[in-house]
């Protein structure tokens, strides 16, 4: 040990921290994995046959070695750690910015359960009685689910909430076909305002899509729904609270118009959050619903899935539901394929296991009255976190009225004053460690943006990120062009993403880039 | 208590959040929501446990009741396979930064981008194809998207399905395709392998899998590729990935689209909980504008010497153009593919070929083994990775008697047919049990 000795340059106690972060993302500058491989490293050992080896045909044999990297075990885990690194997930960051996502705390423990051998080790195809477990987290959630959105039955199989929406739309059209009415009703209706893949799915599955514009008071226009409904109407597809955050007090009379052209309803409950507890998909007449498990109930985004989707239908619509399904006699779990009008499979086996069984730890962590808070504490802070930035000179909120979970705010008149556009404020903002997003296209509400401060967040949270947006709101009307070159705390700085829209440029792969740019 | 999960329940921060804003109770915030929409009493939900500890202890409690693939000897395939999972696949995949990441924009979630492009670039030099996407929810998904982009591509609309298919997967893709696309079954030759097959110029595609479901590697990709084009339609192969360190790449023998499963490299079984889909084409800007997936692509930054990243040709998808873009495209299964990065940086182009030929031999073996105990293998003239087909008396039988042997012997395609599947992950002493087993159980 040697003494401390030089000259003293700085004092106790400690100057307190400034009012804004002083963030800086990792920056490991690091290359791309190709550029690290050396011939004849390995990073895993791989069992030797140990019995004679296959001759294989030429017209299978591979002719060239694939050119993977060749890199030692530390190597290659160095670079994706530091990868993960140069991320930003919920464990580190603010995660209000992007709204419609609802971007919540995962509980730890509910990972330990998924990596757990008696989950992560079993195969799908294993008999019902040595998997008896498994078979009911299904059964339970499904019924919690059932309670949560009073509907008959539930199925977890859909990969994400996408998949959910287009399995209900599978079983909208399986309904009408079983009826008669398949050709007939040929038409969805949907709203400007709920997620683009309620339009996207109908389409895929063969429908003409129909799409509702806000009103004035920027409620899907009921005018429009009664000009749209008919002898062609296979479903309505509409989010509530829409993706503005706002509930439409009218949806009991949108279900009946639909219902009384003879279609079907069904409700995207991606933005379910705010409503736990307080307002059911059956109680307003919904056929059909579905829950994202990677949303309001807690399993994590995972960088863009693995997710989970949840439908829940009414008994009429039970027996098309995805198979198999999982039935409990009272005192065995068992899977069911014997619904002859099964849209059938959606997906591979029964559903995303590991995001099944957090979503059940985390329901049962919770309990009705945790559920009910979450979804109170969801729209407090959603509430608060508005009324810090409706102050931020510039920032509306398009219509008036109140929101629920989330809200889609505007920079127009921040815009209009700087010419800085709301990409620019996101990136920038970035720069003191959160994420931001604008909105789905198109962009209805003009330089938009999008929160949604789940109940994972803390007051002090949502104060440091109102803190962000109005600091980087002024900074824009001060130095515009300095907010407009952003970022500067990051990994890497600002991106000319020309290239990656020109077919002779574009890299898709290092094997693209190699060949177009490094020949 | 407050709630570990809800920070703000605390009552005096509630108090003072209610006070900041002027409203008298979150009820206020619930205006717009018609009396009569409310429900009026709690959920009827099962009481929740009290704390961390107590959840563990339930969620143990119903775990127990699972018998897994480490205390039962599982010879279980069909789509979900047993492979050595490395602990470095863990690892990064575990990583909170990575794991509770939303889909991110290309700087403060940089590392995603990068990780990610990695895995398709990766992918790509496997399947000697420029174009790999941001993975999809599975191999079944990707089969039926890759069939939709051979429609929107030739601008036809029926297809020729390999009948050597799993029944689910092709319950999907009766689903998927239902309203404009119309399947053929192609016969499955006597040989276990695709049969004589005809198209003509209605045909948008041929549609093949290899290893098929029997485990058996299709040998005439040639002669159907030259079929496909000759009619101008096209020919979309589904390949498990872990086979191409021995087997050819679809694309070696002219397939124009290459899809499958990539839960092989590197996730659990998990129930069914691994998986994740790709699809794969050459750099054709007709071709590429037909994928409803992300792509990412690598993009100059400001500094020299950076790599940045981005959308490649966004202009296509579900969230540029709502229902006027291909398909839709949303949260899938990006994770898996980090993952399937990882695994495929740690093996390297020589663990993959060792692998292949670890698993070729030990298939051949397993299928020897069984014959000789009695069983009658199908298509034993065939060259199998990692499955193949029995007949037996009764496959039911069979299956129940193995499994007092502590041994889940395979997956039942009837009455009479087993799939057997063999890995790395079954040692020669794991087969000879299996095959004493069926010995003592057939005699």
């Amino acid at each position: 040990m040697s003494g401390h000795s030089g000259e003293s340059f700085a004092e106790l106690p400690v100057a307190p921290k400034p009012p804004l972060r002083r963030f800086h993302q990792a920056r490991w500058d690091e290359p791309i994995i190709f550029e690290q491989s050396r011939p004849g490293r390995r990073g895993i050992a791989v069992p030797a046959a140990g019995v004679p080896a296959v001759e294989l045909p030429e017209s299978v044999r591979r002719a060239e070695p694939p050119k993977l990297p060749e890199m030692a075990q530390l190597h290659v885990l160095r670079h994706y750690v530091r990868l993960s690194q140069e991320n930003l997930g919920v464990d580190q960051a603010i995660a209000v910015g992007q709204g419609t996502c609802t971007m919540k705390y995962s509980p730890k423990v509910n990972d330990r359960f998924v990596n757990d051998p008696k989950v992560a080790e079993l195969h799908p195809l294993q008999p019902d009685d040595t998997v008896q477990g498994v078979l009911e987290v299904y059964w339970r959630l499904e019924r919690m689910l059932a309670e949560i959105s009073g509907m008959n039955r539930v199925s977890l199989q859909p990969a994400s909430g996408s998949a959910a929406i287009y399995a209900n739309i599978a079983m909208i059209r399986a309904y009408h076909a079983s009826r008669g009415e398949g050709r007939q009703r040929d038409q969805v209706i949907t709203t400007m305002f709920s997620h683009p893949s309620n339009a996207a799915c109908a389409k895929t599955a063969g429908y003409e899509v129909i799409t509702l514009m806000p009103d004035e008071n920027g409620h899907p226009d009921i005018e429009a729904l009664r000009a749209a409904v008919g002898p062609r109407t296979a479903a309505l597809m509409i989010t509530n609270p829409e993706d503005t955050g706002i509930f439409n007090p009218r949806i009991e009379e949108f279900v009946s118009l639909v219902h009384e052209a003879g279609g079907l309803a069904c409700y995207d409950q991606a933005n379910a959050n705010g409503l736990l507890g307080i307002t059911r998909a059956a109680d307003a007449g919904f056929d059909l619903c579905h829950f994202n498990l990677h949303k309001t109930f807690s399993t994590p985004h995972a960088c863009g899935g693995p997710a989970a989707g949840a439908c829940g239908v009414s008994e009429a619509l039970a027996p098309f539901l995805p198979g198999p399904t999982v039935e409990f006699d009272g005192s065995g779990y068992r899977l069911d394929n014997g619904r002859p009008q099964s849209v059938g499979k959606m997906r591979p086996f029964l559903g995303v296991t590991p995001n099944v069984v957090r979503a059940y730890a985390w329901v049962m962590a919770l309990g009705a009255e945790g559920l009910r808070e979450v979804a109170e504490t969801a729209v407090l802070n959603n509430n608060y976190l508005m009324h810090k930035i409706l102050r931020i000179p510039g920032a509306s909120a398009h219509w008036d009225g109140g929101r629920v979970e989330q809200v889609r705010y505007s920079w127009q008149g921040l815009f209009e004053e700087t010419g800085v556009h709301s990409e620019e404020i996101g990136v920038r903002a970035a720069d003191f460690g959160v994420h931001y997003w604008t909105s789905h296209h198109p962009y209805l509400v003009p330089e938009p943006f999008t929160l949604e401060p789940t109940e994972s967040y803390s007051q002090e949270d949502l104060d440091e990120y109102a803190a962000i947006l109005a600091h980087v709101a002024d900074e824009a009307r001060r130095d515009p062009e300095h907010v407009r070159g952003a970022p500067y705390n990051q990994t890497v700085h600002k991106i000319d993403q020309t290239s990656l829209d020109d077919p002779k440029q574009w890299s898709p792969s290092w094997r693209a880039y190699t060949r177009k740019h490094l020949a | 208590m407050t709630h570990p999960y809800i920070p703000n329940a605390e009552p005096g921060v509630r108090a003072e959040m209610l006070a900041a804003i002027g409203a008298a109770s979150v009820e206020e915030f619930y205006a717009a929501i018609p009396a009569g929409l409310r429900l009026d009493r709690p959920l009827d939900l099962p009481a929740p446990m009290a704390s961390e500890h107590e959840l563990v202890v339930h969620m143990r409690g119903l775990l127990a009741r699972n018998t897994d693939t480490t205390e039962a000897l599982s010879f279980l395939g069909h789509g979900c396979y047993p492979h050595h999972v490395p602990a470095v696949c863990d690892e990064v995949n575990g990583r909170g930064e990575f794991l509770t990441a939303y889909a991110g924009e290309p700087y403060e979630d940089h590392g995603r981008f990068q990780a990610m492009f990695e895995y398709v670039s990766m992918m790509a030099e496997l399947l000697e194809m420029d174009v790999v996407n941001v993975p999809t929810y599975d191999g079944y998904q990707a089969s039926g998207t890759a069939i939709r982009m051979a429609a929107r591509y030739t601008g036809r609309s029926k297809v020729l399905v390999s009948g050597a298919v799993s029944a689910d997967k092709m319950s999907k893709l009766r689903d998927f395709l239902a309203h404009d696309i119309e399947i053929v079954v192609a016969p499955v030759g006597a040989g276990g392998e695709i049969g004589e097959v005809e198209i003509d110029e209605t045909f948008a595609a041929i549609y093949l899998e290899t290893p098929n479901v029997y485990g058996v590697v299709e040998t005439r990709g040639r002669e159907l590729a030259d079929l496909a084009h000759g009619a101008g339609a096209l020919l979309v192969v589904s390949a498990d990935p872990i086979s191409l360190g021995v087997l050819a790449p679809p694309a070696a023998y002219g397939a124009d689209i290459a899809c499958g499963d990539i839960q092989s490299l590197g996730m659990h079984q998990s129930y069914g909980g691994g998986h994740a889909g790709y699809i794969a084409t050459r750099d054709e800007e007709r071709l590429v504008a037909e994928f409803p997936s992300r792509l990412f692509g690598i993009a100059p930054t400001a500094v020299p010497g950076e790599y940045g990243f981005g959308d490649v040709f966004y202009d296509r998808t579900s969230f540029a153009h709502r229902e006027e873009g291909k398909e839709w495209v949303g949260t899938a299964a990006a994770l898996w593919g980090i993952t399937a990065g990882v695994y495929l940086a740690l093996m390297g182009p020589e663990g993959m070929r060792e692998l292949g030929e670890t698993v070729l031999a030990r298939t051949r073996y397993a299928m020897d083994r069984l014959a000789a105990a009695g069983a009658r293998v199908l298509h034993p003239d065939a060259v199998h990775f990692r499955e193949f087909a029995i007949e037996v008396p009764s496959a039911g039988e069979l299956l129940a008697a193995l499994r007092g042997h502590g041994i889940f012997g395979g997956v039942r395609l009837d009455d009479r047919t087993l799939l057997v599947c063999v890995t790395e992950r079954h040692s020669r002493d794991d087969i000879d049990r299996l095959a004493a087993a069926v010995q003592e159980e057939l005699s």
